[in-house]
C-alpha cells in the first residue's frame, strides 16, 4: 500500500486545519474585543461571570496555594539548613512563589476549573441551538454571551494568582516560623530585602494577566467553534485543558526569558 | 396560483445552496404571501432547515436571490439583517431556550435585549405571551423542568414576544404526544391570525399541516417537486405527492441511500 | 442566585484579590516604587570584582543608597568598570572608597562605599578613583599558604 503519500496527506491535512484554526481564533479575538464595549456597557453581564470563574475557584486556588507553600516551606528548609542559611526560607518561598509557581500553577487550577467550565457552558449553548435562537433574535452572541465571559475570565486571573501567591507565602511561613522556628523578623525582613516590587512581584503580576487572556480566550474559542453534539463538547472541554496548559508554560518561559535575563 | 410581487413578504427565486461540495438546494423557487401559513414538506435531510436559515439570514446562498419585504437579504449589512431579524420570531426544532434562565425571563429577553420598556411593562407583556400560549402558570420554572410540548410553547412565547411579521417553525411537531400536536397546530394558526403575520413551517407532519395551512410546497433532493393549496394536495395524483401523503415506504422517493445492488456488495467480493 | 448576594460575594472576591496583591507589594516585596526619586550616576574601576552583578546594592554603612546599573570591561587598562546609580538625596566626598564586599560568609556581594573627608563632592558621571577589589577565596587561601611556607 502507499503508506508515504497517505502519512503526508495527513500531515499536510492537519497542518492546513491547524493553521486555519489559528486564523480563525485570532479573528474571533478581534471580534470578541470589538464587542466588548457592548458588553461592557451591560456590566452585570461581565459581574455575574466573575462570579462564576473568580469566585467559584476560590476554594480550590486558596487551598492548592496553602498546600504549595507549606510543602515549599518543608523542602526549601530541608535544603536551606545545609548551609546553614535557613533564615532565607522567606526569600525562597516569595521568590518561587511570586515569579513562577503563583501564576503558572494558578492558571493551570484556572485553565481546569473555570476554562472547562466556561468551554462546557457554550459548547451546551451552540449544541442546544441557544446561540442560534440568539443570533436569530438579533442578538449577537459573541456581545452577549462570549465577551462577559472572556473578560470575566481575564479580570479574575490576576486576582486568584496574587491570592494563590499571598496564600503560599503564608504556608510557607507557617512551616517555617510556626512549625520549625525559623526566626521570624529574620523570615520578613530577607524577604522583604531580596523581593522587589517591579522586578518580581509586577513580573509575576503580568505573567498570570497574559496566562489570564490566554486561558480565557481559548476557552471561549473552544466552546465556539466546538462540534455541536455532546462528543464534540467533551472533546472540546478537553482541548480547553491542554492546549491552555501547554500555552501557559510556553508562554510562561517566552516572558521568564524576557523579563529576568538581566540578573545571574 | 396568481400573486402580485407586492403581496409576497417573502420571495425566493432559483435559490442555490452547498456545504463545501454538497450541494443541498438546487434552484428553490418559493413565496409567501402576508397572512399566509405556508408549510415546506420533504423527508428528513432534504434541505428544509438550511431553507430556513436562509430566509433568516443565517446562511448566504450561493446563488439566486432571496428577498424579504422585496429587500435582498446579500445585500443588507449586518445591522441592517438585525434590524430586519427582530421582526422575525423563529422556533428552534428542540426550543432552543436559554438553560440558565427562567422561563418568565426566557420571554422577556426579546423584550428586554430591544426594548427600554420599564420593568412592570416587561411583566406585563411577558405574561400575555404566556397567557397566549397557556402557560401563564409556568413562569418561574426552569427551562429543565417543562416537558418538550411546553418548552416549545415557551419558546413559540418568546419568539412571538416583539410581536414579529414573520414567525418560522423548524419542526414544530417532531416529537410530540397528538394532544400537543394538536395544540400547537391550533396555535401557529390563531396566533398568525391573531398577529397579522406570515408563517412559514418546516414539516414533515402532513396530517397536523394540511389541517391549518394555506399552502404547502414540497421539496425534495434541493427542488420543489410539488406545491398547491391543501385541497389541491390531498387530490393530488403526483406520484411523490401521493406516496408522502399515504407513507409509503417506496416510490419517487426511494427507500435506500443510493449504492450497488445487494447482490454486488454481497457476492462481488471485493470489500471497500 | 439573586442578583445582590451574586454581587456581594464578586465584591468579596475583588477586595481580598486587591488585599493580596498589596500584601505582595508592600509586605512581601518592598515597593520602591518605579527607581524612585531622582538618582545620579557613579563609575569606579576594579581590578576584580568577584562575584558582584548587575542590581546588586551600594551599601554606605549598611544603608542601601543605590544599585549597580552596568558592568563592563575595559579593554585598555584591563580593568572592571562598575556603573552604579546612586540617590540623589545622598552626596559622597571625592576621597570615597569603594568596596566589594560580601554579606556574610556565602552571602550575595555588594558595593560598599566608605566616605572620606573631602569638601568636593562627587558629581554625575565622576569616577571613585579609590577600589578596594573582591576578596577571592583561592588568592586568600594561596596567601595564607604562602605565609606559612615562609615562617
Amino acid at each position: 500500500m502507499s503508506a508515504l503519500p497517505d502519512i503526508l496527506r495527513s500531515i499536510g491535512a492537519r497542518t492546513v486545519e491547524g493553521i486555519w484554526r489559528l486564523g480563525f481564533a485570532a479573528r474571533f479575538f478581534v471580534l470578541v474585543l470589538l464587542y466588548s464595549g457592548q458588553s461592557f456597557r451591560r456590566l452585570h453581564l461581565t459581574i455575574r461571570e466573575l462570579y462564576f470563574s473568580g469566585v467559584l475557584s476560590l476554594l480550590i486556588i486558596l487551598v492548592s496555594g496553602l498546600f504549595v507553600g507549606l510543602v515549599l516551606g518543608l523542602q526549601g528548609y530541608e535544603t536551606l539548613q545545609r548551609f546553614g542559611s535557613s533564615d532565607a526560607l522567606g526569600v525562597l518561598v516569595a521568590l518561587s512563589l511570586t515569579r513562577e509557581l503563583g501564576p503558572v500553577v494558578a492558571g493551570l487550577l484556572f485553565a481546569s476549573r473555570a476554562g472547562s467550565a466556561v468551554t462546557a457552558e457554550i459548547g451546551l449553548m451552540k449544541t442546544t441551538e441557544q446561540l442560534k435562537a440568539m443570533d436569530m433574535m438579533a442578538v449577537s452572541p459573541i456581545a452577549r454571551v462570549v465577551a462577559p465571559r472572556f473578560w470575566g475570565g481575564v479580570l479574575s486571573m490576576p486576582l486568584l494568582a496574587a491570592l494563590f501567591t499571598a496564600m503560599g507565602i503564608f504556608g510557607g511561613w507557617l512551616i517555617g516560623v510556626v512549625f520549625i522556628g525559623v526566626d521570624d523578623g529574620a523570615f520578613w525582613s530577607q524577604m522583604q530585602a531580596a523581593v522587589d516590587f517591579r522586578y518580581d512581584v509586577l513580573n509575576g503580576v503580568i505573567k498570570s494577566v497574559v496566562f489570564g487572556i490566554a486561558v480565557s480566550l481559548i476557552a471561549v474559542f473552544e466552546g465556539y467553534d466546538c462540534t455541536p453534539t455532546a462528543e464534540g463538547v467533551s472533546r472540546a472541554i478537553t482541548r480547553t485543558v491542554v492546549s491552555s496548559a501547554l500555552a501557559i508554560l510556553a508562554l510562561d518561559f517566552v516572558l521568564t526569558s524576557f523579563m529576568f535575563r538581566g540578573q545571574s | 396560483m396568481t400573486q402580485t410581487r407586492d403581496d409576497n413578504l417573502v420571495c425566493l427565486r432559483d435559490v442555490r445552496f452547498a456545504y463545501g461540495e454538497r450541494e443541498i438546494l438546487r434552484g428553490i423557487d418559493l413565496s409567501v404571501r402576508r397572512g399566509q401559513v405556508v408549510a415546506i414538506m420533504g423527508g428528513s435531510g432534504c434541505g428544509k432547515t438550511t431553507l430556513l436559515r436562509l430566509i433568516g439570514g443565517q446562511l448566504r446562498a450561493s446563488a439566486g436571490s432571496v428577498e424579504v419585504e422585496g429587500r435582498e437579504l446579500s445585500d443588507l449589512s449586518r445591522d441592517a439583517l438585525y434590524a430586519l431579524r427582530r421582526r422575525m420570531g423563529m422556533l428552534f426544532q428542540f426550543g432552543a431556550l436559554f438553560t440558565d434562565m427562567s422561563v418568565f425571563d426566557n420571554v422577556a429577553f426579546p423584550l428586554r435585549e430591544h426594548t427600554n420598556l420599564p420593568a412592570d411593562l416587561v411583566r406585563d407583556l411577558v405574561r400575555l405571551k404566556l397567557n397566549a400560549v397557556g402557560l401563564r402558570g409556568a413562569e418561574a420554572l426552569n427551562p429543565a423542568e417543562l416537558s418538550g410540548g411546553m418548552a416549545r410553547r415557551v419558546a413559540l412565547a418568546r419568539a412571538i414576544a416583539l410581536d414579529p411579521m414573520l414567525i418560522m417553525y423548524d419542526e414544530p411537531f417532531a416529537g410530540l404526544d397528538p394532544i400537543s400536536l394538536g395544540v400547537i397546530g391550533q396555535l401557529i394558526r390563531r396566533l398568525n391570525d391573531a398577529l397579522g403575520a406570515s408563517t412559514i413551517m418546516v414539516t414533515h407532519d402532513i396530517h397536523e399541516s394540511l389541517e391549518i395551512v394555506d399552502y404547502v410546497y414540497f421539496v425534495s433532493d434541493g427542488r420543489i417537486v410539488a406545491q398547491g393549496t391543501p385541497e389541491e394536495i390531498r387530490a393530488s395524483a403526483d406520484p411523490f405527492v401521493h406516496q408522502f401523503v399515504h407513507a409509503e415506504a417506496d416510490g419517487p422517493v426511494p427507500f435506500h441511500y443510493p449504492g450497488p445492488p445487494i447482490a454486488e456488495v454481497l457476492l462481488g467480493g471485493e470489500t471497500r | 442566585m439573586s442578583r445582590t448576594a451574586l454581587d456581594l460575594w464578586v465584591g468579596f472576591f475583588v477586595v481580598i484579590g486587591a488585599a493580596a496583591l498589596l500584601f505582595l507589594s508592600f509586605k512581601v516585596g518592598s515597593f520602591s516604587g518605579f527607581n524612585s526619586g531622582p538618582s545620579y550616576v557613579l563609575q569606579a574601576p576594579f581590578d576584580n570584582i568577584g562575584g558582584l552583578k548587575v542590581r546588586a546594592p551600594v551599601k554606605s554603612a549598611g544603608v542601601v543608597v543605590g544599585r549597580v546599573s552596568e558592568i563592563s570591561f575595559d579593554a585598555e587598562t584591563y580593568r572592571a568598570v562598575v556603573r552604579f546609580t546612586v540617590d540623589a538625596r545622598y552626596a559622597f566626598p571625592r576621597d570615597t572608597i569603594a568596596t566589594i564586599l560580601t554579606s556574610g560568609l556565602l552571602g550575595e556581594q555588594y558595593l560598599g562605599l566608605d566616605a572620606g573627608g573631602d569638601i568636593d563632592m562627587l558629581k554625575d558621571g565622576d569616577t571613585v578613583q579609590m577600589t578596594q577589589s573582591a576578596v577571592v577565596l583561592e588568592k586568600l587561601i594561596g596567601q595564607f599558604m604562602f605565609d606559612k611556607a615562609a615562617e
